[in-house]
């Protein structure tokens, strides 16, 4: 067995943790709630009645749709695992607990992409929309999505074995955050000490580039949004499995 | 020595509690190691350091050769793990819950197959592999539990309550099952509470009470070394109404009465013997019944703890013994 190349032998780990994930989490209560349900009601709230063209609410689609399900799947699996003891199980076997949680991370990334594809499918023969900016609005799903699923995990690692305190962290967390970042209000229209605190949340460049993407029409440049969503997954991955292995005896 | 493990020292300290204290302890390879102590005596912490699941505080263990804090994957990939709860993914079928295990283990699919349908067919759950398992009764987690610790063929394998809240049947086949791998060669590490398991199926014994080990031997040797619970089992006709008579009896130590007889304690049962006949034949009596006991290992069990009771954490190494 160990003849094999050992990072090639985590990794294929990793892919059965995510595919493990797949067919325990995606269809659990939580996931569906707060992933798919509580956005779609969060973006009927604020646009049924405003009379604004399709066009203009894509970016907030993409980017509500996104952002909660990309982070809803994190939360739930490290809580339950403790809860149900399977998670000493994976523990036990010859697998590191930094490439577990890739595993639980590659589940929400492929969840929350997945979701956002098929909803940009649906929506982008509604637009006029040119290959080189069909492939940054790629690119900003694929790093967006793997960053917010990233934050998920970062969230569930205080040691708990109840969901239900995850998910509510979780909403204390995300929901500020889309009122910070630019989805409801353009950039442009906060106040200056908005337009500070916007530049802390990973969703307020996810926006910019996204209608960059679809407009060619931004407060930063794509550049600039790119790395720094990048520089916020890195944070995000580094901390959450810092805070993991620092929780982990706690959870047995 | 061909060792299985060895704990040098290992310590796992948890805020202000110290759940393993300061133990030494070596299992050889090929033998059956008892692990046993009361509730919350530091069994599974010290079976959770040894499988790699949580670090020592200080200490050192090798399993297998291989250092579990340096060498973690090499030793992980040859022990078989089954944890005290019952721990495997209800959502999941018995088959899927295999498949997985076989994949963190790194065994080729072929193998997978091969390995997992002959352990389901040896536990009686072949037939209902494809079920989820939610709706298996505990007896049937807990021997799909010995199958996922079994999938890779593990040189050494580490038990904790394999058989605790199981009906007599489950517990007897887990039991079989133990006694049959270990004569295919595979160590195993059982922890239990379970004094009468630890009797039948352990080489050694290990009793840690408190964080500390308190003693390591044989389960015989273990009997031997506490002559006193050596006991007599006796009846008379007609009976005895007060068991003061007989605590008068030169070389009992105690006395005790279950239902129409009485259990005397004593470390020299052959002159006790000439006493109860001499007691009788003066007190016109009949000896209905005459048994000699040797000290079972429940009751050697309940003095090492005792004995170990209101001891300080600082006079550990009084009584740490190492083998």
């Amino acid at each position: 067995m160990e003849k094999k190349n050992p990072f090639l032998r985590q990794f294929k780990s990793t892919w059965a943790i995510t595919k493990k994930d797949i067919s325990i989490y995606y269809l659990k209560p939580p996931v569906l709630i707060y992933g798919l349900i509580f956005p779609g009601f969060l973006f009927l709230a604020f646009f049924l009645g405003k009379n604004m063209p399709f066009s203009s609410l894509l970016p907030v689609v993409i980017v509500l749709a996104l952002f909660f399900t990309s982070s809803s799947v994190g939360p739930i699996i490290t809580p339950w695992e403790t809860r149900m003891h399977t998670l000493e199980r994976l523990v036990s076997c010859p697998i590191s607990l930094e490439f577990i949680l890739l595993g639980d991370i590659l589940a929400g990334f492929l969840f929350g992409v997945g979701i956002t594809l098929i909803l940009s499918v649906f929506a982008i023969p509604f637009l006029e929309i040119g290959l080189k900016n069909l492939i940054i609005l790629l690119g900003t799903i694929l790093l967006s999505g793997f960053c917010f699923s990233c934050l998920g995990i970062l969230l569930s690692a205080p040691a708990t074995d109840n969901p239900s305190n995850i998910m509510m962290l979780s909403n204390l967390v995300r929901l500020p955050l889309i009122f910070i970042s630019g989805i409801f209000i353009p950039l442009n229209k906060l106040p200056a000490l908005g337009r500070l605190i916007a530049r802390l949340s990973p969703l307020t460049y996810t926006v910019d580039i996204l209608r960059y993407s679809l407009y060619e029409k931004c407060d930063y440049s794509p550049v600039l949004s790119l790395t720094a969503l990048f520089i916020f997954t890195i944070v995000f991955l580094f901390l959450g499995m810092v805070f993991h292995k620092r929780n982990l005896s706690k959870r047995f | 020595m061909d060792l299985a493990i060895e704990a040098k020292g290992l310590t796992k300290k948890y805020a202000n509690v110290t759940a393993v204290n300061n133990i030494d302890f070596q299992v050889k390879k090929g033998e059956i190691f008892g692990f046993l102590g009361p509730n919350g005596a530091g069994k599974t912490t010290t079976q959770r350091i040894l499988t790699g699941v949580i670090t020592a505080t200080s200490g050192k263990a090798s399993i297998l050769g291989y250092d579990i804090g340096r060498e973690t994957f090499r030793a992980k990939n040859r022990i078989g793990v089954v944890p005290e709860l019952a721990n495997i993914y209800i959502d999941l079928s018995a088959w899927s819950n295999l498949m997985l295990i076989g994949q963190l283990y790194g065994v080729s699919e072929e193998d997978r197959i091969k390995k997992s349908t002959e352990l389901l067919r040896i536990f009686n759950l072949y037939e209902r592999k494809d079920e989820k398992t939610k709706v298996f009764s505990k007896g049937m987690k807990q021997k799909l539990l010995l199958c996922m610790a079994l999938i890779h063929n593990p040189q050494l394998l580490f038990l904790d309550e394999p058989t605790s809240g199981l009906d007599v049947v489950s517990s007897r086949l887990i039991r079989e099952m133990i006694a049959k791998f270990n004569q295919e060669g595979v160590t195993i590490f059982l922890t239990t509470h379970n004094i009468q398991e630890a009797d039948e199926l352990c080489d050694r014994i290990a009793v840690i009470d408190h964080g500390l080990i308190a003693t390591i031997d044989s389960p015989e040797n273990l009997k031997k070394e506490f002559q006193s619970m050596q006991a007599i089992e006796v009846a008379f006709n007609p009976p005895i109404k007060s068991e003061d008579d007989l605590k008068k009896i030169e070389y009992v130590n105690k006395v005790q009465k279950i239902g129409d007889k009485f259990k005397l304690y004593t470390d020299n049962p052959d002159e006790l013997i000439r006493q109860l006949l001499n007691f009788s034949q003066k007190r016109n009596l009949n000896i209905l019944s005459l048994n000699t006991l040797g000290p079972d290992l429940e009751e050697v069990f309940v003095k090492i703890t005792e004995e170990h009771k209101g001891w300080s954490y600082g006079k550990e190494k009084s009584f740490s013994k190492t083998v």
